[in-house]
């Protein structure tokens, strides 16, 4: 029996691969069944399962929070969202940040130039040095 | 016995710095396996992304999404800077903002504005002092950080950049190279710098649903953010592996300093049994 080899990866892990008799998936146009040998195809996928068919038949089910399926004549590759992601609710995810920062922003006193800074972490830097250059003299 | 005693507490109280430089030093030792293993286990995504970019270029030659397109005229940069929450780590996070401040000053020279969205406290607490705008910031990300808790700072630059405020998008971070080396990076975000070209072999395409700039835009935008979060586990690992060579540093200075100490106080109290013994025999000599 012919077989695809099927990767399903996240940002933050491997999930799954193998090789599968059938694929199927919820595209944003519809239900998908990929089987060995199918055309090229590229769709973002809806929040749902994604079904891998094994060699001997044994089913597997892993939920996905939408993302991109990929289709190449050997090889299916699905990639995961880690979370479900809409436009508004990145924008929600935007604003939190920046509220963040501004919170950070409010007690921050006189800003200073990033010259200064510079110099100051110099300084700092130059302190350390001078720091381990005696423990070293110490030793001997 | 002069002094005994107020050596004795300093030797007590180094023997505790010890303890507590030595309990940091094995926490952090079992904490770099794991980071080390996230690290690994987001690499395939990374590499399936760059492959599917890879593919798509190939097929549409024609069209460019922004990300792929270089600006002329550069106004307005912005930073991406992933830090430790805390610290204790040696040099890595100074050593990362030294070099940034180095750039920033380059980029203010030339007349271009600079912005930056921090993840950590460390570079928070930091930023936020200087003239430069911070549009976001996360902060405690913890053991395990997840994509989603930086999707809120990486959408504030990312907008920035397609709404056309931000000409150019950096990446500043610690690379793990090993547990000795953590690198100081600053790489080019936005706009993706050219891939290597692939050989041309036959033509083909893809069907795209809905269309295949829809699907580019979307693949590019993830591709980023797995940039971002990939950097964010590269940052974890360094400063596990930092924090660990700075505190077993430390416990060896506090062995020596105890060595030294238990050296002077056996001087002071061998000089205090040898006065009162000199003081014994000058009072037995006047009787």
């Amino acid at each position: 029996m012919t077989t695809i080899r099927c990767d399903i990866v996240s940002a933050e892990d491997e999930i799954f691969h193998g090789n599968a008799t059938l694929v199927v998936a919820t595209g944003e146009m519809g239900e998908l069944g990929i089987a060995p040998r199918h055309a090229p195809l590229i769709t973002r996928l809806k929040p749902g399962y994604v079904r891998v068919v094994g060699e001997n038949g044994e089913e597997q089910e892993f939920y996905v929070s939408g993302g991109i399926l990929e289709v190449q004549p050997q090889v299916v590759s699905v990639l995961a969202d880690t979370a479900i992601r809409a436009k508004d609710l990145d924008e929600a995810a935007a604003r939190h940040a920046k509220d963040e920062a501004e919170k950070a922003l409010a007690n921050r006193g006189e800003g200073m130039d990033v010259a200064e800074a510079q110099a100051r972490l110099a300084e700092a830097m130059a302190q350390l040095q001078a720091l381990e250059r005696l423990r070293k003299n110490l030793k001997h | 016995m002069a002094g005994g005693r107020e050596i004795k507490t300093k030797i007590k109280s180094v023997q505790n710095t010890r303890k507590v430089t030595r309990a940091l030093e094995m926490v952090s030792a079992s904490k770099i396996r794991k980071a080390q293993d996230r690290m690994r286990a987001s690499r395939p995504y990374a590499r399936l992304m760059r492959q599917l970019i890879g593919h798509i270029q190939q097929a549409n030659t024609e069209f460019s999404h922004p990300f792929l397109t270089a600006r002329d005229e550069v106004r307005r940069v912005g930073y991406i800077i992933v830090s430790s929450d805390r610290g204790l780590c040696g040099g890595l996070n100074s050593t990362l903002f030294r070099k940034l401040l180095a750039e920033m000053r380059q980029w203010q020279a030339q007349g271009v504005a600079v912005d930056v969205v921090c993840i950590g406290q460390k570079a928070t607490a930091f930023f936020r002092r200087l003239k430069v705008d911070m549009l976001g910031s996360v902060t405690h990300l913890g053991e395990r950080p997840q994509l989603e808790q930086l999707i809120g700072v990486m959408t504030v630059m990312l907008d920035g950049f397609s709404e056309g405020r931000l000409d150019r998008v950096f990446l500043a971070y610690n690379d793990f190279v090993n547990t000795m080396v953590q690198r100081s990076t600053v790489d080019q975000l936005l706009p993706l710098p050219p891939g290597e070209a692939l050989g041309h072999g036959h033509e083909w395409d893809y069907l795209y649903e809905p269309d295949a700039e829809t699907v580019l835009g979307q693949v590019l935008t993830r591709y980023v953010e797995s940039l971002v979060y990939q950097a964010v586990l590269e940052n974890l690992a360094s400063e596990h592996a930092a924090r660990m060579v700075a505190m077993k540093a430390a416990s060896d200075n506090a062995s020596k300093l105890i060595d030294t100490l238990n050296l002077s106080y056996n001087k002071a109290r061998q000089a205090a049994i040898t006065q009162e013994i000199s003081e014994i025999v000058g009072g037995a000599a006047a009787v």
